[in-house]
């Protein structure tokens, strides 16, 4: 029996979110671990290019102003009193970065500089060129190297322990090794980020598989407002990877097939510059229209000039040339709206808890809500750094005066060893994941995209339960030990059916038009019958569904308008 | 596109035959546009699930796919396949220096053991600012270049040094630690990081580098980890750290060719390594004098200026007009 391992604060998941709580709870005295499938500098908020938002006093800007183009951002969805709190500390947050070593691009007298960004009417957007994401997770992770905090790399999470109603620890597959491990913990704070992949084509990276939040399902826990997907409006033709807003923000056009600016059109003031989910929306009626080409709008840069872009936006070029063989220096880039974030997940306060006691979660896989039915661009880092920080100063506090929760610590792992060991010892017949993944993909992304209707949604919850029978035979070819990929694969794609579950039943429930959620059989927003958030827990027959009110504090929902 | 991609694999952890490595070879069919990783994920995912490879982002950000592609290390997705296929095949090896773990996977422990000797964070002396650090733009943009570096280990893979010697710090760490060397706001309050760039002028570190390109060659995100070798080399000197072989061969090096023109190849190494007060290293050199000398390959004693010499010495005397830095002890002043 080898030894047991256990932390008082163990994190799952080492992008931003999961690093700055791991940070911070070791800060706060806990005994503090993080474990993550991938090296920390893997992780998906690498992606991030375009910046962070704050708004800094000194600068003349208001948190408030931030507050407010947030909550409209959101179109009313957001929780007033978490976008309150994340707006405030942005600053700091913000400041914090700097001094741990990220190197922000400066203004003529040496301090941040900043571009504009999408939904917002003032430049706030902090950025490192266009690899702020990057530039952000690499220092976090220098930082973590500072912090003491002992790391498991490339370990992968196969269940969440709980003890009669208290989070007691996980159960993760050294990949290495492919040894099966138990890790107590007090307290677990999942920060696994979002589930894009579930979705055929979509920008995320292909870790992003809903671990997390598949993980706090299964065991009783709230997801929240997972109908709620971003489309992005500039990703690659062909292979779908993402053009970062930086290029509009630094004040590039999209333009149709006969060179029309078409967003004067869908918004007049803001043009470009609208919020995502009214660019992709417009972008997919031009494309639907016949005025696009191969299904695809341009994003034209060719009027920043070379320097600009060079200084600004040199890796999106680099990308354009790489994989689609164009230089956006000499000429426009085909894009279209691709599937890039979820504004939905699991349920939080404003400390980062959930409804399941000591689990905790942060970043793109928790809903606290701040980013309701759309996210500004940039704020989905700041959403990071100030959630993980807080969820990882509350776990430590949690903790400290509390023993480890006692249970069949044998027996459990046993248990998860057969479970495991009957998926690699299932014939080799039958569809594999990967052909299950794409299948699932491609329905999402057929029916449940940048519009919607009740009869496509209901196409895709048949092939969702259709897939989830498939699935229960799902064959693992590789029996190895070491580096099993084909394992691995299968046990993110059970995750990913369970998000798909809840975003197809949100998507079908809500009947409404809100921020991402387009429904043409409902085209309006319907402040009376759904201004409130979508709970989604796990049934028997599937996703069941309840209400909980919105949070607002002094902002009045009105019409939005860019 | 038909391809057949020839790939090296291995299972350490295996009985029997695939315990070593062995080439496999796969057909694949895939778009005139597609990346080497485009068709190693088909591969993963229609044919071979055993197949073991890391790979995340797809866009050349998150540094896990680096492997040897046709020999030399790169990105997989950052490879159009297409650019690279020799006779319909393109060979896929793991990368060099470090161990398989299997197939494609290699062993990163090395590679952020080294990461972590060069204390990559940063680490200001004294009181922070209460808002942000004023620097200028300039300065930032230059160490974007450095923090533009994803991680991948191209540079690892390929290194000549590390191939040997696996005590050298290598191109990855040494351009991280340029990170903070080269940033304002690390070391005291004129931005020099004195602590580094003793510690970095030690062996092991930047004077181990032999200058063989292969790092900026293989690097996928132009970080030119060789270049910032040799910056942190120039740093060092410049606050002193000369009395070290690398630096005191560099001055020797440069006086030698000031004075007559070209390089006396018999004072270089005796200059190098301190001259007649280091005993021990020209006892080192022995043997292989001896061996220069059985083979007719001993330099001249008699070292002969070039004709016109004195036009050197003014392109010298244009070019430098600093006088050396005095050589202090290599001991660290910080304990």
């Amino acid at each position: 029996m080898a030894e047991v391992l256990q932390h008082d604060v163990l994190v799952v998941g080492a992008g931003l979110a999961g690093m700055r709580a791991a940070i911070a709870a070791r800060a706060g005295g806990a005994n503090t671990a993080i474990i993550s499938k991938v090296h920390p500098v893997r992780s998906h908020s690498n992606a991030a290019q375009g910046g962070i938002n704050a708004a800094l006093l000194d600068r003349g800007d208001d948190w408030e102003d931030h507050a407010y183009d947030t909550i409209k951002g959101s179109d009313f969805l957001g929780d007033q009193d978490a976008i309150e709190v994340m707006c405030r500390q942005a600053g700091a947050s913000l400041i914090d970065m700097e001094h741990m070593g990220v190197t922000f691009n400066r203004d003529d007298d040496g301090r941040l500089g900043t571009r504009a960004f999408g939904g917002q009417r003032r430049a706030r957007t902090f950025f490192v060129g266009d690899f702020t994401g990057q530039a952000l997770l690499h220092v976090m992770f220098e930082q973590l190297i500072k912090s003491g905090v002992q790391r498991y790399e490339e370990w992968f999470v196969t269940a969440l322990i709980m003890e009669d109603g208290q989070a007691a620890g996980v159960i993760a597959l050294e990949i290495r090794t492919g040894e099966l491990h138990l890790i107590r913990a007090k307290s677990v704070i999942l920060a696994t980020g979002g589930c894009g992949r579930l979705f055929e084509p979509s920008t995320n990276a292909l870790i992003v598989t809903g671990d997390g939040m598949g993980l706090v399902y299964n065991a009783g826990g709230q997801l929240m407002d997972m109908e709620m997907v971003q489309y992005h409006p500039t990703t690659l033709a062909g292979s779908g990877v993402l053009i970062s807003e930086a290029a509009r923000g630094e004040g590039a056009y999209l333009r149709d097939k006969d060179g029309n600016r078409f967003m004067e059109r869908y918004a007049p003031n803001m043009m470009e510059l609208a919020s995502r989910d009214v660019v992709s929306r417009a972008e997919q009626t031009e494309i639907n229209g016949g005025n696009g080409v191969d299904g695809c709008v341009y994003l034209d840069c060719t009027h920043l000039g070379e320097a600009l872009i060079m200084e600004k936006l040199s890796q999106i070029r680099e990308i354009g040339i790489d994989l689609a063989g164009t230089d956006m220096i000499r000429e426009p880039i085909p894009i279209r709206p691709g599937m890039h974030y979820i504004m939905g997940g699991i349920k939080t306060d404003i400390e980062g808890r959930t409804n399941l006691n000591g689990v905790y979660a942060a970043g793109e896989c928790a809903n606290v809500s701040v980013h309701g039915g759309n996210r500004l661009g940039a704020n989905s880092l700041l959403d990071t750094i100030v959630f993980g920080e807080r969820s990882g100063n509350h776990a430590s506090e949690f903790t400290r005066d509390m023993s480890f929760p006692e249970f069949d610590i044998n027996g459990t792992l046993n248990r998860e060893r057969r479970r495991i060991q009957e998926m690699l010892d299932r014939p080799e017949n039958g569809d594999r994941w990967s052909a299950i993944r794409r299948e699932m993909g491609e329905s999402m992304n057929r029916n449940v995209a940048v519009f919607r209707n009740e009869e496509g949604i209901e196409e895709t919850i048949d092939d969702l339960h259709q897939l989830r029978r498939r699935y229960e035979n799902v064959p693992v070819h590789n029996k190895g030990k070491n580096f099993n990929t084909d394992l691995i694969f299968a046990l993110e794609l059970g995750y990913m059916l369970d998000c798909a579950d809840t975003i197809a039943v949100g998507a079908l429930d809500r009947k409404e038009s809100r921020g991402a959620q387009f429904r043409t059989d409902y085209p309006e927003r319907n402040d009376e019958e759904w201004l409130h958030h979508i709970v989604l827990t796990k049934g028997d027959g599937g996703p069941i569904t309840s209400e909980l009110p919105v949070t607002i504090t002094k902002w009045t929902p009105e019409e939005r308008k860019y | 596109m038909d391809v057949t991609i020839r790939v090296k694999r291995q299972d350490p952890e295996a009985d029997g035959e695939h315990r070593l490595p062995y080439w496999q070879e796969y057909p694949v069919t895939i778009a005139d546009n597609a990346t080497v990783l485009d068709a190693l994920i088909q591969i993963r995912e229609d044919d071979d699930g055993t197949l073991s490879l890391r790979c995340s982002c797809r866009s050349a950000i998150c540094g896990s796919c680096a492997m040897r592609i046709n020999g030399h290390a790169g990105l997989a997705c950052k490879t159009i396949a297409n650019t690279v296929v020799q006779d319909g095949v393109i060979t896929v090896e793991p990368a060099g220096v470090m161990p398989v773990v299997k197939d494609l996977v290699v062993n990163f422990d090395m590679f952020w053991e080294k990461i972590e000797a060069v204390d990559p964070f940063l680490k200001h002396m004294g009181r922070e600012p209460d808002g942000e650090y004023i620097v200028s733009n300039d300065a930032m943009l230059h160490l974007s270049g450095v923090t533009s570096c994803i991680m991948c280990g191209a540079c690892v893979s390929d290194c000549t040094v590390l191939e040997v010697d696996p005590t050298f710090l290598g191109p990855a760490a040494l351009a991280k630690a340029y990170r903070f060397t080269a940033d304002p706001r690390d070391g005291d309050s004129d931005g020099v990081s004195m602590e580094r760039l003793w510690a970095l002028s030690e062996p092991t570190g930047v004077w181990d580098c032999t200058r063989c390109n292969e790092c900026v060659q293989a690097c996928p995100k132009g970080v030119a980890p060789m270049d910032r070798i040799m910056a942190i080399r120039e740093q060092a000197i410049q606050q002193g750290y000369n009395n070290n072989n690398g630096a005191r061969h560099t001055d020797a090096f440069t006086e030698s060719v000031a004075h007559s023109g070209r390089l006396d190849e018999l004072r270089l190494p005796i200059k190098s390594v301190g001259g007649f007060t280091n005993m021990p290293a020209l006892m080192d050199y022995m043997p292989v004098a001896f061996r220069a000398l059985r083979r007719g390959k001993m330099p001249p004693i008699a070292h002969k200026n070039v004709d016109n010499v004195e036009a050197v010495r003014r392109l010298f005397r244009q070019l430098e007009p600093d006088p050396p830095a005095p050589r202090v002890s290599n001991n660290s002043p910080f304990g």
